[in-house]
């Protein structure tokens, strides 16, 4: 039990001691691999990613192209059948499933940035730059974003997935901000924060080291939350005709389905693949997350 | 004498409090003291006393809303910058109360050594690094084998308030914030902990040791500063103020440390068939937040009676 594996000096005089960061990575690596919650999450996540990625490449024609019979269920040839105008399910799916990807990490990737960022610094530095950071975040939370967005989005000339995306992230982070705000705050009055001050750290490697490593879990299921809201957001947008402006995504079939009465016409190869496509990565986004959490706390972990 | 370490002088401390930052609570209340080379000083007082804060003070985590904190002569608020800081820190370490709040809960708890290394001794050799750490171990006696590479949930309370000592005799210090650092500890590693501080106190260190425990003050001190709702209510060589208590709270604070030999009713009846001789304690105005000591005898003050 007391063998000691990583004490200074186990490793005998001969030997160099192995780097306490790789021998981490390794252990991280043992606990993830034995956590089926993580595998089985990341394991869809990356399916649809590929999916998403590789999909497109074997798709010789626009997914919005009119190529094959009307209404046809799904077949041989459309795996996913075909809309009412004739377009190809499948081809929309592996497109939108690429652009859905995209929106999701960029706007969730600028929400999330801008987000931890002000949280970190306001809860941690506390004071004016609290009281500064706290109004700036309160007047963009009550700001109707979606307003905000539908003027910003209509005044563009060239909407793309990831103007689109910086839009929704820019007008989504304070939520994030208030939330990793208040971890910080009861984070930042523990002593390890004093004693890592006392070891002469500076202020942004114990925002990183010290305090950001202890809520991972918690910033990476903002980033998901972020990520479905982005996406989200961007269906929302599609559907008042104010998103890509030639493209697909899976919102913008919803929306679609919706429009063309693809319900009530029992057309369920429309709606069912990117509806169920935004729930399953969402979902497995969620299963990554507890997963992940049992990884990076030892704590959850069996000894 | 030796040289002066630590002064504090006239040193303040108000937070705010309430919903609108309205309300004012003085933690510490126009405190002065000295602590020399080789010196340790006991502070000693109940919980909310302002002990701890002003411990935080001096390791510049707190600043002090009104007056000086002087080390080596140098005040702490002129220190200025990320790397002068830095500095200071590689001459005055303090080791907190809790330990288990001292440990980032998410790695191993000798990371604490990792840190100081990073930060103070990029240049030494991985060998050389774990020799100082072996040793320093030795100091606290902890067996490195059952402390080494562990979490600091399967570490008990004792083990990492040790690991936080240890830790502080990595850096050359000159002067030593204790913060209650052997509440935490069983009966038979007390007074290992007790012994190694009077071997620092050898070597030359300054001590300020803060503690509830009024026999662990008198047993390890040689200056007792009694606190009492954030003033000093009596300060001197920790004989004198032991046995010649003179302000009413410390009179207090000593009759309720339980004796083994006699029964509480037994305590007080001795003390009110004998009391004490009185002493005039200085006065302040109403609304005046100063606290001024009065000499009763060769360098032994009494302060103001805030009862």
């Amino acid at each position: 039990m007391t063998d000691v594996a990583g004490a200074p000096g186990a490793d005998g005089a001969g030997t160099a001691p192995e780097p306490a960061a790789e021998r981490r990575r390794s252990e991280t690596l043992h606990f993830a691999r034995r956590n089926p919650k993580l595998l089985i999450g990341a394991g869809i996540v990356l399916a649809l990613l590929i999916t998403g990625l590789i999909g497109p490449l074997f798709i010789d024609h626009d997914p919005n192209e009119y190529v094959g019979p009307q209404s046809q269920p799904p077949n041989g040839e459309y795996w996913l059948g075909t809309t009412s105008f004739g377009q190809d399910v499948w081809a929309q799916f592996v497109h939108g499933l690429r652009s859905t990807f995209l929106i999701g990490v960029f706007g969730g990737g600028v929400a999330f940035v801008v987000g931890t960022a002000v949280g970190f610094l306001a809860g941690y530095k506390g004071g004016w730059v609290d009281e500064v950071l706290n109004m700036i975040t309160n007047v963009v939370l009550v700001l109707p974003a979606l307003v905000v967005l539908i003027v910003a989005v209509a005044y563009l000339d060239a909407r793309g997935v990831l103007v689109q995306g910086v839009f929704i992230g820019l007008t989504s982070w304070p939520w994030a901000a208030r939330a990793v705000r208040a971890q910080t705050l009861s984070l930042a009055t523990r002593d390890f924060v004093d004693l890592a001050r006392l070891s002469g750290r500076r202020t942004w490697r114990i925002i990183t080291a010290e305090v950001a490593p202890n809520m991972s879990s918690y910033l990476v299921m903002t980033f998901i939350l972020l990520f479905g809201g982005s996406i989200l957001i961007a269906a929302g947008l599609d559907f008042i005709g104010l998103g890509p402006t030639n493209g697909v995504s899976l919102g913008l079939m919803l929306e679609n389905a919706v429009a063309w009465s693809a319900l009530q016409l029992g057309l369920w190869w429309w709606f069912i693949p990117p509806g169920l496509g935004i729930t399953v990565i969402v979902g497995s986004l969620y299963i990554l997350n507890v997963g992940l959490d049992e990884v990076f706390n030892p704590k959850l972990r069996e000894l | 004498m030796s040289e002066t370490l630590l002064e504090l002088e006239h040193v303040h401390k108000v937070y705010r409090t309430g919903a609108f930052g309205g309300g004012r609570k003085r933690a510490v209340r126009d405190v002065s003291l000295t602590v020399r080379a080789g010196e340790v000083v006991s502070l000693i007082g109940e919980s909310g006393s302002g002990k701890s804060t002003l411990g935080k003070m001096v390791l510049g985590l707190s600043r002090p809303t009104e007056g000086r904190i002087l080390v080596e002569g140098t005040d702490i608020a002129t220190i200025r910058g990320f790397a002068a800081r830095k500095e200071y820190y590689r001459r005055v370490q303090g080791v907190f109360q809790d330990p288990f709040s001292c440990f980032n809960p998410i790695f191993k708890a000798d990371r604490v050594f990792e840190m100081v290394r990073g930060s103070y001794f990029p240049e030494v050799s991985d060998a050389d690094w774990r020799d100082r750490v072996l040793s320093a171990l030795g100091t606290v006696r902890l067996d490195p084998g059952n402390v080494l590479n562990k979490y600091p949930h399967q570490l008990s309370g004792g083990q990492l308030q040790r690991m936080l000592i240890a830790r502080a005799l990595l850096l050359d210090i000159r002067l030593l914030v204790a913060d209650e650092i052997i509440s935490m500890l069983d009966a038979s590693t007390r007074i290992d902990v007790l012994n190694l501080l009077a071997d620092l106190k050898e070597r030359g260190l300054g001590i300020l040791f803060v503690t509830h425990d009024l026999s662990l003050g008198n047993y390890v001190s040689d200056t007792s500063v009694i606190l009492h709702k954030g003033a000093i209510a009596e300060m001197g060589p920790t004989t004198r103020v032991f046995d010649n208590p003179l302000h009413p709270y410390s009179r207090h604070l000593l009759s309720c440390v339980p004796q083994l030999h006699r029964t509480w009713a037994e305590v007080d009846a001795e003390l009110a068939a004998d009391p004490p001789e009185d002493v005039t304690l200085p006065t302040v105005a109403d609304g005046d937040a100063s606290a001024p000591l009065l000499e009763a005898e060769d360098g032994h003050f009494v302060g103001i009676d805030q009862s």
